[in-house]
C-alpha cells in the first residue's frame, strides 16, 4: 500500500498516508492502541474495505479494481483468522474446514484434511459443530480454514483476544510453523507481551499504527 | 453481474448433487423450505384447472365456430296446408345454390327431438303448427344473404337462419374464456414468481451471516447464489410436481358429462392434452429458478 488512506462514512480519516510493503515469507505483527485502526487495516488487506485514497495493490492487482470476483479469488489466497470466528453453525468442524475447497469446487483430500485437523489438535472434534468448541479450538478451527487452500497471505486480527496464554502461545506456535513454510503472516495485536514471546521464536517485524500512520517498532519490542 | 438464464445451471439446480456439499453450505430453513413447497403445490394445482379450462374452452369455441360457418337452417313457416309445397319451393331453391351441400329437411321425429327438452317425450308433432326445418350444408365464403333475399322473394314464410344470431356470442365467450385461462396461467406463474422470490429473499436475509463467512473464505457470488437456487429450484419443481397429480387426478374424476352435452361437455384433458399439465412442475422450476437467482444475485450485491 502506498499513501494510503482511509476513513468510514462520514468521519475524519481513521488511516492516512500509510505505506507498507508486507515481506514475502515474513512475519509481521501490526500493535497499536484499541480503535488505532488495525483492524481496518486488515480489513484493507483482504479487499472487506477499499482505501479512500492511495494506491493498494496485492499480487500485483490494483485492489480498488478488482471485480467482485476477482475480490473472491484473492481471498482465496489471503487467510484469514478473526478474532470472533464465524462458521457454518449447521457443519461440523471437518466440513467447515474444508469449507474453501468445497466453495472453490476442489475436491477434499479426506487425509490431508485429517492432518491438518491433526496439525490444529482438531481430530477429535471433526465431527463436533462449530458451537461446542471453546474460544481455543475455534481459534485453531478457524486457523486450519484460513490455511487450507494453502494462502500466500496468513492475516490474523487479534487471534488470541479471546485466549488464556497457553492456549495463545499454541495458536502462535502454529502461526510460527505456518511462517517457517514460507507463509507471509500478518498478526494485529496489542499484546506486547505475545509479540516479545514471538519475537523469541521467529524473525518479525513489528509495525505500529499510532495516530493514524504507521510506524516501524524499534528495539522497544 | 450477468443474471443469465443457463440450462446447464438449471438442470443442476434440479438433478445436480456433487455430493450435496454444495447445497449443505446453505441451512435447512423449514419455513422458507414449507412456504415453497406449499405455494409452489397450491399453484400447481390451480395451473391445471385454468389450462383445462384453457383447453375445453378453446375446442368449444373452435367446434362452435366451425358449425357455424358449415351449415344453415332454413325455417318455413305456413298454415298447414301449404307447408309442404312450399319447403319442396325452399329445397328446390337450395339445391340450385351454389356452394352448398345437398339439403335435407328434417322429418318429424328428428323436430320432436328438438322439441323434446320442452314439450317432453310424447309430444304429438304432427298435432303442432311446427315449420318446416331444412338442413343445408355450405362451403366457406357461401352467400348467405344473396339466399335470404331469394328465399324472401320466392318462398314466403321461408326464414333462413345461419346460426350467427345465438352462436356467436357462444363462440365469444368460449373465446374469452379461453383468453381468462391463459391470463389466469399468466397470473399464477406470476404468483408463484413473486411468492418463490419473497421465500428466497427471507431465506437469504435469515442467512446473511453464512453469506458473510462465505465471502470471507473466497466465495463467489454464484456460488453461494448457486447453492440458494438449487435449493429453490427443487422445492418448486417438487411441490409442483405434487400440486400438478393432484389437480389431474382432480380432473380425471370429473364426472364424464358428454353424454348429457351442454358447454361442460369436455370441459378437462383429452387425448394427448394430457401430456400438457405435466410441463408444469418444468416451468415452475424454471421460474423458481429465475426468481431465485434473481433474488440472490442482487441481494448478494450488498454483501462486500
Amino acid at each position: 500500500m502506498r499513501d494510503v488512506g482511509f476513513g468510514y462514512h462520514g468521519q475524519d480519516e481513521l488511516l492516512s498516508g500509510m505505506t507498507l510493503t508486507l515481506q514475502p515469507g515474513m512475519f509481521h505483527f501490526l500493535t497499536g492502541p484499541s480503535g488505532s485502526g488495525k483492524t481496518t487495516l486488515l480489513r484493507l488487506c483482504f479487499a472487506d474495505l477499499l482505501p479512500s485514497s492511495g494506491q493498494m495493490t496485492a499480487f500485483g492487482q490494483d485492489m480498488r479494481a478488482l471485480s467482485r470476483d476477482d475480490i473472491a479469488d484473492l481471498r482465496r489466497r489471503v487467510g484469514v483468522v478473526h478474532q470472533d470466528p464465524q462458521f457454518l453453525d449447521h457443519l461440523p468442524v471437518a466440513e467447515n474446514v474444508a469449507l474453501p475447497l468445497t466453495i472453490a469446487g476442489e475436491a477434499v483430500d479426506m487425509e490431508a484434511l485429517r492432518d491438518l485437523l491433526g496439525w490444529v489438535q482438531l481430530t477429535h472434534h471433526a465431527r463436533a459443530l462449530p458451537p461446542s468448541l471453546s474460544g481455543g479450538e475455534r481459534q485453531r478451527a478457524a486457523l486450519a480454514r484460513a490455511v487450507i487452500l494453502s494462502p500466500d497471505l496468513v492475516l490474523a486480527d487479534e487471534p488470541t483476544g479471546n485466549l488464556d496464554w497457553e492456549m495463545s502461545m499454541r495458536l502462535m506456535q502454529l502461526l510460527i510453523e505456518l511462517n517457517k513454510s514460507g507463509k507471509t503472516v500478518l498478526v494485529a495485536t496489542h499484546d506486547l507481551n505475545l509479540i516479545r514471546a514471538t519475537k523469541a521464536q521467529v524473525t518479525a517485524r513489528v509495525l505500529r499504527i499510532t495516530g493514524g500512520s504507521l510506524h516501524l517498532a524499534g528495539a522497544d519490542l | 453481474m450477468s443474471a443469465r438464464m443457463n440450462i446447464g445451471s438449471l438442470w443442476q439446480g434440479l438433478m445436480g448433487d456433487k455430493g450435496g456439499a454444495g447445497d449443505r453450505i446453505v441451512p435447512p430453513t423449514g419455513f422458507t423450505a414449507q412456504l415453497t413447497l406449499f405455494s409452489a403445490g397450491a399453484m400447481a394445482f390451480l395451473a391445471v384447472f385454468a389450462l383445462a379450462l384453457a383447453l375445453a374452452t378453446g375446442r368449444l369455441a373452435d367446434r362452435w365456430s366451425s358449425e357455424l360457418a358449415g351449415s344453415v337452417t332454413v325455417r318455413v313457416s305456413a298454415p298447414a296446408a301449404d307447408q309442404d309445397a312450399l319447403a319442396q319451393a325452399a329445397m328446390t331453391i337450395l339445391q340450385t345454390t351454389p356452394g352448398t351441400g345437398t339439403p335435407r329437411r328434417l322429418p318429424p321425429q328428428d323436430v320432436g327431438t328438438l322439441l323434446e327438452p320442452w314439450f317432453g317425450p310424447d309430444m304429438p308433432v304432427d298435432a303442432l303448427p311446427v315449420p318446416a326445418l331444412i338442413d343445408l350444408p355450405v362451403d366457406a365464403g357461401f352467400d348467405t344473404e344473396g339466399l335470404r333475399l331469394r328465399l324472401e322473394a320466392e318462398v314466403p314464410g321461408a326464414v333462413l337462419d345461419d346460426h350467427t344470431e345465438w352462436r356467436r356470442p357462444l363462440v365469444t365467450a368460449a373465446n374469452r374464456l379461453r383468453m381468462l385461462g391463459i391470463v389466469s396461467l399468466l397470473l399464477i406463474g406470476a404468483a408463484s414468481a413473486a411468492m418463490i422470490t419473497l421465500a428466497a429473499k427471507a431465506a437469504l436475509a435469515a442467512n446473511v451471516q453464512v453469506i458473510r463467512v462465505l465471502r470471507l473464505i473466497g466465495a463467489r457470488d454464484l456460488t453461494i447464489a448457486t447453492a440458494f437456487v438449487r435449493r429453490f429450484t427443487r422445492r418448486a419443481a417438487m411441490g409442483s410436481a405434487v400440486g400438478t397429480l393432484a389437480g389431474m387426478a382432480g380432473i380425471a374424476i370429473l364426472p364424464d358429462t358428454s353424454a348429457a352435452g351442454g358447454f361442460m361437455t369436455g370441459l378437462g384433458f383429452q387425448g394427448w392434452d394430457w401430456l400438457l399439465p405435466l410441463t408444469i412442475p418444468l416451468i415452475a422450476a424454471v421460474v423458481g429458478f429465475a426468481a431465485t437467482r434473481w433474488a440472490a444475485l442482487n441481494m448478494l450485491e450488498a454483501v462486500r
